[in-house]
């Protein structure tokens, strides 16, 4: 029986010795095999007596039991290395980049009429829109700016060429978004101008107007957004109520003062320009001119075919780049237009 | 407009600040945009008298000087200024003063000799950017007088926007008048006695053109000296208002008109012959302007004129032989009123301006001429001696005062907030806007001053304005609460820009208006009926309005190459341009949104992680139906100006154009010096805009059949002719046919392709039987070879 305690501890250290899987069975065979040593014995019992037998093979089958034990227990520990060296392997740098697609970004300007759009669509402004050739007739008179009138010269206005080099009369570049004003109210009368209450005209409208001007703070296009409320009651208190509510919420913050200022708009009375200062930040305590605005003037209303004893309104032009200077901190217009990635990647 | 503010405070007595008048002037509507000190501080200068100038023993450029500062004995003061002189006044630093800059002046020996004190130059007292000597003060300086006293240094100066509706603040007594309102101070305007005639000569006045100009005095004044200066006080209030003073009879016209408001006019009266008219300009009449101007004068011009000639663009300049010199001794002065509507815009279209003009065409006090021409006649008389005829009155009808109604519960609503009419009789009486009471509603008379009173919507701004917008109450929104639609067929441009922006693009906003060069180059657009040209373009590259977005696009990249940036993806929503007479809404102009974007550089961004690859075509192709997904595009060949003729398309969708796609034309590429083609491409943005609402299918729980068809084809067949070479050809099991391969060389023919398709195959209600299958695939390739030739592929 030493003879066995020897075989199983042969057995035991030559596993031990192994690491390879192929040479574990080849081991194996050794102990296991057709003519291994176990296989041996046990074809040995035959000789004896079935007394000796029973005793014999009792201890060999322990024996064999103890040795397959051993080659299981090893076969686990090397698939078990072999599994801790692939994923040693696998192994990757986590802290590489990913490989994802660059993603682009909304121009600040875009960024800015986004949520002034969100901002007034949640009190119920759509949003309108109209040409930037425009008629004379809807940039100046239908705005109570007859030909002549000196307001006229406080737009620098661009003008067009004919093909035959003369200059076309009834068309301009915008100067300002009121004209959308002048069509969405001449469409809205057309529409429900014979209702005996015509419903409340809420807009604002966004876009690009155009003026002979160009320094650090002017471009020659620039953004404007147009806002107007038509319809029964509606006055200056209220215009007050809508800009506070809407430089509070645009800016995000109780922490400024609005302040209207009386000035004049030939296609509103009374009129107002909108100051802001904020009560801290780089521009504390600065006047900051941001729009002009006022009580829709009779005469536009009337142009437009509304009853001004009937429906009263307000508007106002916000300057959007101006917001998005001041909501952004950049310092210089001309940025917005040069196109160069790498100021506006920093609104993306 | 600029004024002093010592000035106005003879005009107006108020206890406020400057500070204090500054923000309530801007808040009554009459915007300060400047307040700024005349003088910087300084403290201990005085008018001084040079008694004795002595060169310096041990200097050639200095002299000692004896000096009377009216201080007692002569002060010693060492000085180099050149123009140091005996007899002279000139402000004297004493010791102690401290000059701008914090410069002190100590008593110190120079070159050995004690020096008590400096006398200054008007540039070390901070009051000129230059200066060559010493600043010499007239003979009648009072010797020991504070130099801040004598020269009215304690003063600032006011800058005032005024809008275009307040022209009657064009002047100091207008300004004061709306100072005594706001502030509730009392007006204190210069007292204007008549000039008694003492001599008899006149010239008659004939108004040939009474609309425009109904009110017209004029007076010829004799022995008039143009040469006397004009006196300190005067120079100093004018400079003040930034008006450069010229000569004594000028000056006078333009402090007159400073101070009350009303333009005046000189003629030289040996000048002018028989009566003087004031008529509109006769055909092919010309005019020498006292700006060195020929103009020929329109036909809706006012001029004055004498029997022969015109003589002055009535109410905008005078004209150069007529004008006064210093040689002028015979005047004849002209005060009239001349009507907005007559002078407006007729400076602009000779493309000048002026002071006149400029309150002319807002409306000038008519109630105020005469006084206007008293006044100067007196000013005139004092400086520059002489005598005075009497005054010619031509008048006709003046503009009409009609009274205006305001109601007080309209002013109520409209401002929204309660006055009662006390409140806003009070509010006009301290305006001065004569009115009658009707219960509760008021008649008020427009002030001869007032060109901006002639509505209701008028009085309530003023009722407004001086009530403080700021004390009017700011409610919060309110509302009839009603939803708002947002049609499911319209994609909001946010949406279509964020998925831009997810593929990678960056936005940008470029000029509308674009070098002509890229019209031509972009959109082949070099014929003037084609172009639309600015009439008055800021500069030569911003001339024409652009018919495409590419040309800003292209420079974008030119730029941000420059920058090493050498990946670059952008797009831009904006507006094209094209001539079109039948247009709408505005006619001749098609005026369309456009979505254009650019890309150029590596497919990816550069990275240790995927093989380089520049950008393609069918990167940008993937992009694009991407943003149309799950609407289906088609793309057919196209030639553009701007692309590369064998890599652009015309994209389509349901067959209509909705725009196009390609690569930069090499032409361009070369010329912009790009390393690399971009891939452009331009989309009507309403087209990219519109989507379809979802409309359900049945969808099948049958297996799909799937095959595999590879055939081979003339490498010139496109792959939308054979797409749509089978349409409504084949069986209607079959549900999609994806191309998934495309091999050209070995096994292929050469001048073939191979294109290897996947083809599925399902119906709805059943399971496919081989045999039907089978049948559908035969049907497919009979149609590729009937129409194209294709053969099937080994």
């Amino acid at each position: 029986m030493d003879n066995l305690d020897q075989i199983v501890s042969e057995a035991q250290s030559a596993f031990a010795a192994i690491s390879d899987p192929d040479a574990l069975e080849q081991v194996k065979a050794r102990f296991l095999g057709k003519s291994g040593q176990i296989t041996e014995l046990l074809k040995g019992l035959g000789k004896l007596s079935p007394e000796e037998k029973k005793t014999a093979g009792a201890a060999i089958n322990v024996a064999k039991t103890a040795v397959e034990t051993a080659l299981n227990q090893r076969r686990e520990a090397i698939r078990k290395a072999a599994l801790e060296a692939r994923l040693a392997e696998e192994a990757l740098d986590v802290t590489l980049p990913g490989r994802a697609e660059a993603r682009g970004g909304l121009h600040p300007v875009t960024r800015t009429l986004e949520r002034i759009e969100a901002l007034f669509r949640s009190i119920g402004f759509d949003v309108a829109d109209g040409p930037e050739i425009e008629e004379d007739f809807f940039n100046f008179t239908a705005m109570n700016t007859p030909e002549d009138h000196p307001a006229r010269s406080m737009h620098d206005t661009f003008y067009l060429q004919n093909p035959d080099g003369s200059i076309a009369d009834k068309v301009l570049l915008r100067t300002h978004t009121s004209p959308i004003q002048a069509r969405y109210m001449k469409a809205h009368v057309e529409r429900h101008g014979q209702l005996e209450k015509m419903p409340e005209i809420r807009i604002i409208a966004p876009g690009r107007v155009y003026r002979v001007d160009s320094d650090a703070t002017h471009s020659p296009m620039f953004n404007q957004v147009e806002g107007l409320w038509v319809g029964e009651g509606v006055s200056f208190a209220d215009l007050k109520g809508v800009i506070a509510d809407f430089l509070k919420s645009f800016f995000e913050t109780d922490d400024l003062v609005v302040r209207f200022r009386p000035s004049f708009f030939p296609f509103t009375e009374p009129s107002a320009e909108i100051d802001v200062a904020f009560m801290s930040g780089a521009l504390k305590g600065r006047w900051l001119e941001i729009a002009g605005c006022g009580m829709v003037h009779p005469d536009v209303l009337r142009i437009a075919g509304i009853d001004p004893e009937k429906y009263t309104g307000f508007a106002f032009g916000f300057g959007q780049d101006r917001l998005t200077m001041l909501r952004y901190g950049v310092n210089d217009l001309r940025l917005f237009f040069e196109g160069d990635l790498r100021f506006l990647r920093q609104f993306a | 407009m600029k004024f002093s503010e010592s000035w106005l405070r003879t005009l107006v007595d108020t206890q406020l600040s400057s500070e204090e008048l500054s923000h309530l002037l801007t808040m009554a509507g009459l915007e300060v945009e400047g307040l700024e000190p005349v003088a910087p501080q300084f403290n201990d200068v005085v008018v001084a008298q040079v008694l004795e100038v002595v060169k310096h023993p041990d200097a050639d450029r200095l002299n000692v000087c004896k000096v009377d500062t009216g201080r007692g004995e002569p002060t010693t003061i060492v000085c180099g200024a050149p123009n140091v002189a005996v007899g002279l006044r000139v402000p004297c630093a004493l010791p102690g003063a401290k000059l701008p800059g914090d410069f002190i002046i100590k008593i110190a020996k120079v070159r050995g000799i004690e020096s008590s004190g400096m006398l200054c130059s008007a540039k070390e007292l901070g009051i000129a950017e230059e200066a060559s000597g010493l600043l010499i003060l007239p003979d009648d300086a009072p010797v020991g007088q504070s130099i801040r006293q004598y020269l009215d240094l304690d003063d600032n100066q006011f800058e005032l926007k005024l809008t275009p509706n307040r022209a009657d603040c064009l002047s100091l007594t207008g300004v004061a008048r709306e100072v005594a309102a706001i502030a509730g101070a009392q007006a204190k305007f210069v007292d204007v006695p008549e000039v008694i005639a003492t001599i008899a000569d006149q010239r008659a006045v004939v108004l040939d053109a009474p609309e425009a100009c109904p009110l017209y005095y004029g007076r010829v004044l004799n022995g008039v000296n143009a040469k006397a200066p004009t006196p300190e006080w005067m120079k100093r209030r004018l400079e003040r208002s930034a008006i450069r003073s010229i000569s004594a009879l000028v000056d006078v016209t333009n402090y007159v008109m400073l101070e009350l408001g009303q333009p005046l006019h000189a003629f030289d009266n040996t000048r002018l012959e028989g009566s003087v008219h004031a008529r509109m300009a006769k055909p092919e009449e010309k005019l020498l302007l006292l700006n060195e101007q020929t103009i020929n004068i329109d036909a809706d011009i006012l001029v004055i004129a004498d029997d022969a000639k015109p003589l002055a663009m009535a109410g905008i300049m005078g004209g150069e032989e007529s004008g006064i010199t210093l040689e002028t001794s015979e005047l004849f002065l002209e005060s009239a009123f001349f009507a907005p509507k007559a002078i407006a815009g007729r400076a602009r279209r000779y493309g000048f301006g002026s002071d006149a003009s400029h309150r002319f065409e807002r409306g000038v006090d008519f109630g105020g001429a005469k006084r206007a021409i008293e006044r100067a006649t007196q000013l005139i008389i004092d400086i520059c001696g002489g005598a005075a005829g009497p005054v010619t009155e031509a008048k006709a009808e003046m503009p009409a005062r009609n009274p205006v109604r305001l109601r007080t519960a309209r002013a109520c609503a409209v401002i929204g907030m309660t006055f009662s009419p006390e409140e806003i009789a009070d509010l006009f009486n301290g305006l001065g806007l004569p009115f009658v009471r009707e219960g509760n509603n008021f008649l008020v008379t427009p002030p001869t001053w007032r060109f901006d009173i002639e509505i209701e919507e008028d009085l309530i701004e003023e009722i407004a304005r001086l009530h403080g917008y700021d004390n009017i109450p700011a409610p919060a929104p309110r509302g009839n609460m009603k939803m708002m639609v947002q049609p499911e067929a319209q994609r909001p441009a946010a949406r279509v820009r964020q998925m831009l922006v997810d593929r990678g693009y960056q936005e940008v906003v470029n000029f509308a208006f674009v070098e002509e060069a890229w019209e031509a180059d972009f959109a082949a657009k070099t014929a003037e009926a084609d172009l639309i040209r600015l009439a008055n373009p800021i500069a030569s590259q911003m001339a024409v309005m652009r018919s495409t977005l590419f040309g800003g696009l292209i420079s974008n990249l030119v730029t941000n190459l420059k920058r090493k940036q050498n990946r670059v993806r952008l797009f831009e929503t904006g507006r094209a341009f094209e001539r079109n007479a039948a247009a709408t809404p505005v006619a001749g102009f098609v005026q369309s949104w456009k979505l254009s974007g650019l890309a150029y550089g590596g497919a990816l961004p550069e990275g240790w992680g995927s093989a380089a690859r520049k950008v393609d075509f069918f990167d940008v192709k993937g992009d694009l139906e991407a943003l149309l997904a799950p609407a289906q595009l088609c793309f057919e060949k196209l030639v553009h100006p701007a692309l590369h003729p064998g890599r652009a398309a015309r994209v389509l969708l349901d067959g209509h154009e909705i725009g196009c796609l390609g690569e930069l034309h090499p032409e361009w590429v070369q010329k912009y010096d790009l390393p690399l083609a971009p891939v452009v491409f331009e989309l009507d943005f309403d087209a990219v805009k519109s989507v379809q609402v979802p409309v359900y299918a049945e969808v099948s729980k049958f297996p799909p059949v799937i095959r595999d068809l590879a055939i081979v084809v003339d490498q010139s067949v496109a792959l939308q002719t054979l797409i749509d070479g089978f349409k409504g050809q084949v069986s209607n099991l079959i549900q999609d046919i994806q191309l998934f391969d495309v091999y050209v060389g070995k096994g292929v023919p050469e001048n073939k392709k191979s294109l290897a398709f996947r083809i599925v195959m399902q119906d709805t209600q059943r399971t496919l039987q081989d045999s039907e299958v089978d049948a559908a695939m035969q049907q497919l390739v009979s149609c590729f070879e009937r129409a194209f030739g294709a053969q099937l592929r080994a």
